[in-house]
């Protein structure tokens, strides 16, 4: 295991050393003293295991690929952003925007993220063992967003594949969003989701939540939910 | 863009370094604020005096001090680069009149705990230049501004008071601020500048003669139609809030000594503690305050 402390180190200089992996070097890395830094870990493309010690800023891990990236601590806006496969796990809170317009991999949250969480995403999946804020999932694509404390307003707004699982209350759902009935697959599905995230809830005790389809193509009479 | 920051100190054990705890915090908060940077520092003396922030542009501060000796009865007058606090027991209705009709120098505060001085320049060397490593007190904001609605001049610098004791910055824009500047001007309240957030500070004025801060900021909630992180002083502490979409970023810090507020955790990871502080954002719409 290598530590990397940004005390000392230029984080520009930590993060060109993660995204150079050597196929002899080291494949475990600790960061410690991120102090809210900006784009910790952003663009890794090796399968390798890295843990941040602290609190990180915007864009954490953004486009990540393959790597294993534990934050032991809060993130700011953007974690995962654009993350194309891999897994990121968040130990504390996150701020908004969390896993926005991802491809894959896996996003896990243990506390709370704030408003916008699942924003466009397009493949990924995110378990968030609190709470989301506003407008999740807006725009969300594909892949699977799992709540399982409360969703904020306008949950799923103008929602096209996401499947979107909630535990808890759902203050109103978005334009085009609706409750849907959960089938034997989607619960399969959501107990492997939840599995991956380390927790035993029961699928049963959450709600499904999908597109109505209604907003694909236009539609003159829909013109005050566009 | 701009940086916003502030500290309420819950105790008294940090507030020798107060100072220098909020003169890192505005630091760190260069890169979303390059401009002009500015902060309010609150520091109750207990007693009658009045202190006024002046800032005196291109007077100098020797032929400012002879003319306010024939006008105003002062018990003390400091020279801080260019700005100065002028301590007198008179009220301000005596002594405002005086110094706005002194076109040459601009009002920034006054109060009787709040000191502000704020100038256009890095953040950096607006810190160095007030020597703001030295002050103490109570609670204290800052901000680094990014300029967009209106000039990078001392006017256009926050914090804005538009009241005793009362002082607001801001991070984002308003879009109605034409239209509630003429209002309240129609109402009495006094503006120097064409910025968005002296309309608002000047609105929480107004308000707050008839409510409280945390009900003038919930009706603000209604009233100011725009983007917006504040954070609003008074004499024995500050509020915070978000409007309702909450595009504008904040995160609170909070432990047994002290809450701290900014735009991005960067600015509090050298506050003591902080690692082991309560962390949250503040959840759009709503009125977060301290003290009183």
């Amino acid at each position: 295991m290598m530590i990397l402390d940004l005390k000392k180190l230029k984080l520009r200089s930590v993060n060109e050393r993660l995204q150079n992996i050597d196929r002899k070097n080291k494949r475990d890395f600790v960061i410690s003293n991120p102090e809210g830094n900006h784009a910790i870990c952003a663009g890794l493309t090796d399968n390798i295991d890295v843990t941040i010690k602290g609190h990180v800023g915007y864009y954490c891990a953004g486009m990540n690929q393959n790597a294993n990236i534990i934050v032991d601590g809060n993130v700011g806006t953007g974690v995962a952003e654009n993350m194309m496969s891999g897994k990121v796990h968040v130990k504390g809170n996150a701020s908004q925007s969390a896993g926005a317009t991802a491809h894959g991999g896996t996003l896990i949250i243990d506390g709370d993220a704030s408003s916008r969480c699942g924003i466009s995403m397009k493949g990924i999946d995110i378990i968030v063992k609190g709470s989301v804020g506003h407008m999740s999932a807006f725009m969300a694509q594909s892949g699977n967003l799992v709540v399982c404390g409360d969703a904020g307003e306008a949950l799923g707004d103008s929602l096209y594949e996401t499947d979107i699982y909630v535990k808890g209350k759902v203050k109103s759902l978005g334009a085009d969003c609706e409750e849907k009935k959960m089938s034997k697959k989607h619960k399969t599905k959501l107990k492997e989701l939840l599995k991956k995230a380390g927790s035993n809830i029961k699928p049963e005790q959450f709600k499904r939540y999908g597109s109505a389809r209604k907003l694909y193509n236009f539609n003159i009479d829909n013109v005050s939910n566009y | 863009m701009c940086g916003i920051v502030g500290i309420y100190l819950k105790s008294k054990k940090f507030e020798k370094s107060l100072g220098a705890m909020l003169s890192k915090m505005l630091v760190s908060m260069e890169s979303r604020g390059p401009d002009s940077a500015g902060f309010a520092i609150y520091n109750s003396d207990k007693n009658k005096t009045y202190k006024y922030s002046i800032c005196l542009n291109e007077v100098s501060f020797e032929k400012f001090k002879k003319e306010m000796k024939k006008k105003v009865k002062f018990t003390n007058i400091e020279k801080n680069s260019d700005h100065v606090i002028l301590k007198s027991i008179e009220k301000p209705n005596k002594i405002l009149p005086i110094l706005d009709s002194y076109e040459e120098i601009s009002l920034v505060g006054y109060g009787k705990s709040i000191e502000i001085f704020k100038q256009v320049g890095s953040p950096s060397n607006v810190v160095k230049k007030f020597n703001l490593d030295d002050f103490s007190g109570t609670h204290a904001i800052g901000h680094t501004r990014m300029a967009t609605e209106s000039a990078i001049t001392t006017d256009g610098s926050h914090p804005y008071s538009t009241g005793e004791d009362e002082c607001l910055v801001h991070n984002g824009s308003l879009s109605n601020h034409n239209n509630l500047r003429r209002k309240l001007k129609k109402s009495g309240s006094k503006f120097s500048s064409d910025n968005d957030t002296e309309v608002a500070a000047g609105y929480i004025s107004d308000s707050l003669k008839r409510r409280n801060l945390k009900k003038t900021l919930n009706k603000g909630l209604g009233d100011l139609d725009g983007f917006y992180t504040f954070i609003a002083g008074t004499h024995s502490g500050f509020a915070v809030l978000r409007d309702e979409i909450a595009c504008k970023p904040a995160v609170i810090a909070e432990t047994k000594d002290y809450v701290a507020i900014s735009s991005e955790f960067q600015a509090m990871a050298h506050l003591p503690n902080v690692n082991n502080a309560k962390i949250f954002e503040p959840e759009p719409g709503i009125v977060y305050s301290w003290g009183k």
